[in-house]
C-alpha cells in the first residue's frame, strides 16, 4: 500500500474553503488521556480542504492535544492515550504503517519554538533533504522561499550560516514556521505561532497565512481572540476538555452562539 | 530598614561552616592521590631511562627493561577496544533511542548494571570458561582482550546513553514532527551532539583497560615472552600483570625497578585521562546549543 495523498483539489475561486466536498479531516468520537487523566472529551468535527480553523479556548482545554493527536504525537508520549477515530482524506490516520510519510506531509509549530543545534541554512533545508532536493540552487530556492514567507529572510539572509538555536525566541518561532512550510505540507498545524512575535510582524505573517490558504488546510490553534477573528474561516471554542461551540466565525463574534459561555469567552469575562 | 536580622546572621554562619566542611573533605580528597604520585615519582624516577622503556628485561626481571609489557598492554587495549565499542556503542543506541519502556527493557538495564557490578576475578573466570576453553581460543591476547571487552562494556553503554540522553528530547521531536525516522534523527541530530560524551566515556574505558590485572592473568598474560606478539593469538606480557607478578612472585627485584613500572603504568592512565578531558574541552566548544 502506497501512503499518500492525492494532490489537493484546485482551489476553485480562489481562496473560499471546499465545503461542498468531502472533508480533509473527519474526527469522531476522538478523546485524549495524559496517564488516565483525560484532556478531551468526545471531539466530533470535520475540518475541509483550504479552510483555516480556528481553535480558542483558555489553557487546560484540549487544544493543544487535539494537534497532537492529528500528527500523531502520542507515538512520543507513551502516557498519552488517544481513542476516537481521525480520518484524513477519508483515511484512518492510525492505518498509515509509515508514520514517517503521515507526518513529513503535515506541518506543525509549537508555541516553545525549537531551533535545532544546525545553522539556519540547515534547518530549513532539512525537510527538503530528507525528500531527496539534493541540488543546492534548488535547496537555496526553498530556504529563501521560506523564510520569507516566515517573514524571517530580511533578518537572517546575512547569517544563514550561524545556529539557528542561538537567535532569539522570537526569530526562533519563526524559524519553525519557515521549518514547517518547506515540509510543503499539505496541513499546517500552528499552536499559538505568534507567542513570541511583535504585533507588525504577527500581522505579516497572518497575510502570508491567508495567501497560503490556496494551497493548503491550516488548523489556528490561538489564545488571542482577534487572531481567530482575523484568519479563521470557522472556529470552534475548547474549553475543559469540550467541545462547546462551533461555526462560522463570524457568527461567533456577532453573538450568534449556542451556548452563553462562549459569548463570555470571547468578550473576556473569562479565560 | 536595612540591618541584619538574628536569624540573617544564623543562616550566614551556617553558610560559611558548610563551606568549610565540603572544602576539608575536598582536600582529604586529594591527599591521597599526590601522596600515591609523590610516592612514584620519587621512588621510581630514577629507573626510568630509554632503556627501561625500550628493552625487555633481564637477569630474571631483576634488570632491563619492560618494553614486551608496554607493547602487550597497547595490544591488549587495542583489541578490547575493538571488540567492544561498536557493541557497546550500538547496545546504547537502541536503549536509548528506539526500546520501547517495558519490562525486557528494564530487564536489560538492570543486567547492565549488574554487568558493572561483577567483581574482575569473576569476569576472569568467565573468560577463561567462555574464550580460552569453550571457543578454544587459547590463553592469547584475543581471549584476554574479550574478556575485558566484556568487563567494560556497561561502562561503554552507560556513558554512551548518558550523552545521548543529554540531548534535549525537543531536538528529537521536532525532527519526528517533519517525518524524520528515528536513524535520520540520530544521524542528522543527536550523534552530531553527543559524540563528545561518548568518546570521553570510550577513552575512559582505555585507561581502566590499561590497568586491569585479574582479568588477563588467566586468559592471557605471561610472567615472562622473550619475543614481542606477532598476532592476537599469542600470549603477551602486559603493564598490569608485570607489576603483580615482580611486586609478589619474583624475589630480587630492585626496589626502584619496581616503582618504575607502577609509574609508568599510572602515567599511561592519566595521560589518557587527560586525552579525554582535552577531548571533551574541544568538542564542547563545538556543540551547538
Amino acid at each position: 500500500m502506497v501512503d499518500v495523498l492525492p494532490a489537493p483539489a484546485p482551489a476553485s475561486g480562489g481562496t473560499s474553503p471546499l465545503y461542498g466536498e468531502p472533508p480533509l479531516i473527519e474526527v469522531q468520537g476522538l478523546t485524549i488521556a495524559y496517564d488516565g487523566q483525560p484532556a478531551l472529551r468526545d471531539i466530533s468535527l470535520d475540518i475541509f480542504r483550504h479552510e483555516i480553523f480556528g481553535i480558542i479556548g483558555p489553557a487546560n482545554s484540549g487544544k493543544t492535544s487535539f494537534l497532537r493527536a492529528l500528527n500523531r504525537m502520542d507515538g512520543f508520549n507513551p502516557g498519552m492515550e488517544v481513542r476516537g477515530s481521525i480520518r484524513l482524506n477519508g483515511k484512518d490516520i492510525n492505518a498509515w504503517r509509515n508514520v514517517y510519510a503521515l507526518r513529513s506531509r503535515i506541518g506543525v509549530v509549537f508555541p516553545l519554538p525549537v531551533g535545532l543545534p544546525l545553522t539556519v541554512y540547515d534547518n530549513v533545508a532539512f525537510s527538503p533533504r530528507l525528500r531527496g532536493i539534493r541540488k543546492k540552487a534548488e535547496l537555496d530556492e526553498v530556504v529563501e522561499r521560506c523564510l520569507t514567507r516566515a517573514a524571517l529572510w530580511d533578518e537572517v539572509k546575512d547569517r544563514l550560516d550561524s545556529l539557528g538555536s542561538l537567535l532569539s525566541g522570537g526569530q526562533q518561532q519563526r524559524l519553525t514556521i519557515a521549518r514547517a512550510l518547506s515540509q510543503e505540507p499539505e496541513l499546517l498545524l500552528l499552536d499559538e505561532f505568534s507567542i513570541a512575535v511583535d504585533p507588525v510582524t504577527t500581522m505579516r505573517i497572518e497575510d502570508v497565512l491567508r495567501e497560503l490558504r490556496s494551497e493548503l488546510t491550516i488548523v489556528l490553534v490561538t489564545n488571542l481572540v482577534q487572531q481567530a477573528r482575523r484568519l479563521a474561516d470557522r472556529t470552534a471554542f475548547f474549553l475543559m476538555g469540550e467541545m462547546v461551540e462551533i461555526g462560522v466565525t463570524e457568527d461567533l463574534f456577532e453573538g450568534k452562539v449556542g451556548d452563553e459561555r462562549t459569548t463570555g469567552y470571547i468578550e473576556g469575562r473569562y479565560g | 530598614m536595612f540591618t541584619a536580622t538574628t536569624l540573617n546572621r544564623r543562616s550566614y554562619r551556617t553558610q560559611n561552616v558548610a563551606r568549610a566542611v565540603f572544602f576539608l573533605m575536598t582536600v582529604t580528597l586529594v591527599i591521597p592521590v599526590l601522596i600515591i604520585v609523590g610516592t612514584l615519582v620519587v621512588k621510581g624516577g630514577p629507573a626510568i631511562s630509554w632503556e627501561f622503556l625500550f628493552t625487555a628485561p633481564r637477569d630474571g626481571m631483576t634488570a632491563g627493561g619492560i618494553f614486551p609489557a608496554l607493547v602487550g598492554t597497547v595490544w591488549l587495549v587495542a583489541v578490547a577496544l575493538l571488540a567492544s565499542v561498536p557493541v557497546g556503542v550500538a547496545a546504547a543506541l537502541y536503549l536509548s533511542e528506539y526500546a520501547p519502556d517495558n519490562l525486557l527493557t528494564r530487564s536489560i538495564n538492570l543486567a547492565i548494571i549488574n554487568l558493572a557490578g561483577v567483581p574482575s576475578i569473576v569476569h576472569a573466570l568467565f573468560g577463561v570458561g567462555a574464550f580460552v576453553l569453550f571457543f578454544n581460543i587459547g590463553a592469547s591476547i584475543l581471549a584476554a582482550s574479550l574478556t575485558l571487552a566484556v568487563m567494560t562494556l556497561p561502562v561503554v553503554i552507560v556513558a554512551t546513553r548518558e550523552s545521548l540522553q543529554a540531548v534535549p528530547q525537543a531536538f528529537r521531536e521536532a525532527c519526528w514532527n517533519m517525518g524524520a525516522t528515528r536513524w535520520q534523527t540520530i544521524r542528522k541530530v543527536v550523534l552530531p551532539n553527543s559524540i563528545s560524551g561518548i568518546l570521553t566515556g570510550v577513552i575512559l574505558e582505555v585507561s581502566r583497560t590499561a590497568g586491569e590485572t585479574a582479568p588477563i592473568m588467566f586468559t592471557g598474560a605471561a610472567a615472562f615472552v622473550a619475543f614481542l606478539p606477532a598476532s592476537v593469538f599469542d600470549q603477551t606480557m602486559a603493564m598490569s600483570y608485570h607489576l603483580y607478578y615482580i611486586a609478589t612472585q619474583q624475589t630480587g627485584v630492585p626496589e626502584e625497578v619496581t616503582f618504575g613500572v607502577a609509574l609508568v603504568l599510572i602515567s599511561i592512565v592519566l595521560l589518557m585521562n587527560a586525552i579525554s578531558i582535552g577531548f571533551r574541552v574541544y568538542l564542547r566548544g563545538l556543540k551547538k546549543w
